[in-house]
């Protein structure tokens, strides 16, 4: 089938479901109020409560919750054919990622703004409160390890894109800095950044720079993964207008730049979907497509991470409770389209199956690789750029966004053990530093302890993440029922998306751990028992709350 | 004709910096609504470490400046008013200071 087609159907359901289901569950199930007065206006204090602009909101939501991870999922996913990952990415975007998303905000709207964290404490319990915090720390923990793993692997295999995305790092330093002294306005700045990054991609094929195969014992990749945690530390160590808000705005432009000149290149080449439908043919090991294509696709699909967004930060900016439709479920329909595009690049970037199936050799290969080299075939083809030059370009976009997240990651995961240090008293692990180098230890671990010293098995954890991520949407999903019902209103548009992920999680969750127990790899084996073991506390803490809601209870502990 | 042209030429030109101020303006606030909070609590610190020099003597601390501070303290009275509130107490802790 031709790729145009597959666009065409995907954008024209998404828009369908923007259009017809996001405004009835706006309506008739959320019943979102204009009149309502919004924490952002009732708390208003420049700090945290501030009302924004729908579409500046949309914007930031968007770029926060759009990362490297709807690449990866799907491109990963395309293994057991491109129809299954399709459908899961649309029908998963349209009737689980939109109702979540938009879901959170209005939820967390109509309880002061409080993160999702704490409506779980007030509106499940406290037992699923501590639940989630364990959750949010096994997430962080994953997407450090696996974001570093995927960089370098990156990083090794596409070397024309070292001196961009370092360079990168120096531009938005150099904007920072700009910006912050008011010295240029801030459109002359986006203009001179933007000219500057991509120069910078212009340069990266002409000079090509590779690490030394092994150094002190390392290999490439493992050295880079050092480098990257390096550099993450560092930079989450930064106060966040130096580095962190600079590098955001450049990914942000950079994102829609990218989005766009691939969605064009699809349709002026036409590619066609090389890769089978549905392969019935799957490299030896690859696990069975049900469950775990939907915890392989997460992000794109459906992820929890974007109730983290859309609770602490969107909430508390929402100017009119009807924006949360837009910003909310229209953000996902965003991640969706990066999705599809991934699906695409993934799928008809290459010229033969024999082409196709080398990459995909077998399971957790592929991924954002074969994101970067279908998607630089299709743009060479559809707008003549070159191919080595096509590669840097999608190459800096991916590690861009998984740098971002790792910095951003690893800045959440200090807070989290420096929280730690003040509920034990270990008045050293309260200090930035200390607490710092737990995490970038802890990630570490997981990433050389999950694929060997070499670190190049890092993405065997894959689907162990989206099974964290999945579990922290269930709870989302869980605190809005819960809300629902408490209103009289129908339960079943985030009860039936509940019990779907619930039960592909947990059986994902023993079909890995039966994989993990085959290979012998103790450590995975621990790391699922662990996941698992939350993942049945989720699912009996859901059962308990809807028993005493069906009984009309109405304390819950 | 000429004037009537030069002026149309100036109205054009009026638009495109009308337009190129409400970019600027968008393209601002998409830059700092993201990290507004994170900027304005790591300031607001800066704020709270800067009333403690200036009220320092009040609680006891020695402050070699104290001469130049005092002048401060009543430009300082709305905020301390304000940290009060945001700590948690209704009124204030200090003796000697009744803000509300």
């Amino acid at each position: 089938m031709n790729a145009i087609f597959v666009l065409i159907a995907g954008i024209g359901a998404m828009a369908l479901g923007y259009f017809v289901y996001s405004k009835f569950i706006a309506e008739k199930i959320y019943r979102l109020d204009p009149n309502f007065r919004t924490p952002a206006h009732e708390f208003e204090d420049g700090v945290d409560f501030v009302p924004t602009n729908k579409y500046v909101l949309w914007g930031h939501h968007f770029t926060s919750v759009a990362g490297a991870a709807p690449i990866i999922g799907p491109a990963i996913a395309v293994i057991w054919g491109w129809v299954p990952a399709f459908l899961w990415v649309i029908f998963g975007t349209i009737f689980f990622a939109g109702v979540h998303d938009a879901g959170a905000i209005w939820a967390s709207n109509r309880n002061k703004a409080k993160s999702i964290g704490a409506l779980t404490g007030d509106i499940v319990g406290k037992r699923a409160r501590s639940l989630f915090m364990i959750v949010i720390f096994l997430v962080l923990l994953m997407v450090n390890a696996v974001f570093a793993v995927v960089i370098a692997g990156l990083l090794v295999d596409f070397n024309s894109a070292v001196i961009p995305v370092w360079g990168a790092i120096l531009v938005a330093l150099i904007i920072g800095q700009l910006i912050y002294r008011k010295l240029v306005g801030l459109l002359a700045v986006s203009i001179i950044g933007v000219i500057a990054l991509y120069s910078l991609i212009g340069l990266g094929p002409i000079f090509p720079l590779a690490l030394p195969e092994t150094f002190l014992g390392l290999s490439d990749r493992a050295q880079w993964i050092v480098i990257l945690f390096g550099y993450a530390a560092i930079a989450s160590l930064l106060p966040v207008w130096v580095l962190l808000q600079p590098r955001d705005y450049i990914n942000g432009i950079q994102l829609f730049i990218g989005l766009i000149l691939l969605y064009a290149a699809v349709l002026i080449a036409g590619p066609e979907m090389i890769a089978p439908a549905f392969n019935t043919d799957v490299p030896e090991g690859t696990p069975s497509m049900i469950p775990l294509l939907f915890v392989t696709i997460a992000c794109g699909a459906i992820s929890g991470f974007h109730g983290l967004v859309a609770g602490g930060t969107t909430s508390k900016q929402l100017d009119k409770e009807t924006d949360a439709r837009f910003v909310g479920y229209f953000g996902a329909i965003g991640e969706g389209s990066l999705s599809l595009a991934a699906i695409i690049a993934a799928a008809a970037g290459f010229a033969t199956l024999a082409d196709w199936q080398a990459v995909y050799h077998s399971f957790g290969q592929g991924g954002v690789n074969a994101f970067v080299a279908g998607g630089a075939n299709i743009l060479s083809n559809g707008i003549g750029l070159n191919v080595d030059l096509a590669q840097t370009l999608l190459t800096v976009m991916a590690v861009l966004f998984a740098g971002t997240t790792m910095d951003t990651g690893l800045r959440l995961q200090r807070y989290i053990f420096q929280e730690w240090g003040q509920i034990y008293n270990l008045k050293w692990m309260q200090k930035a530093t200390p607490a710092t180098l737990l995490a970038v230890g802890a990630c570490l671990l997981l990433a050389f302890g999950a694929g060997g010293a070499d670190g190049s098995g890092g993405l065997i954890i894959w689907p162990l993440f989206g099974t964290t991520n999945q579990l922290l949407a269930g709870l989302t999903l869980l605190v809005i029922t819960v809300m629902l019902v408490r209103l009289g209103r129908p339960m079943y548009v985030t009860l039936i998306p509940l019990l779907f992920l619930l039960t592909m999680t947990v059986a994902a969750l023993i079909m890995q751990l039966k994989t993990f127990y085959a290979q012998e790899n103790w450590f995975l084996f621990g790391l699922d028992i662990v996941v698992l073991i939350a993942a049945i506390l989720i699912a009996l803490e859901c059962a308990s709350v809807l028993n005493h809601l069906r009984k009309g209870d109405e304390k819950l502990e | 004709m000429r004037n009537l042209s030069n002026s149309k030429l100036e109205q054009k030109l009026g638009k495109i910096k009308a337009l190129w101020r409400k970019a600027n303006a968008f393209a601002e606030e998409a830059y700092n609504a993201p990290y507004r909070s994170a900027i304005a609590r790591a300031k607001r610190e800066q704020d709270d470490l800067f009333m403690l020099m200036v009220y320092s003597e009040l609680m006891g601390i020695p402050n070699p400046a104290s001469f130049y501070t005092l002048e401060l303290q009543p430009l300082m009275l709305e905020r301390f008013h304000e940290w009060h509130i945001r700590m948690g107490m209704e009124h204030s802790p200090l003796d000697n200071i009744r803000c509300c």
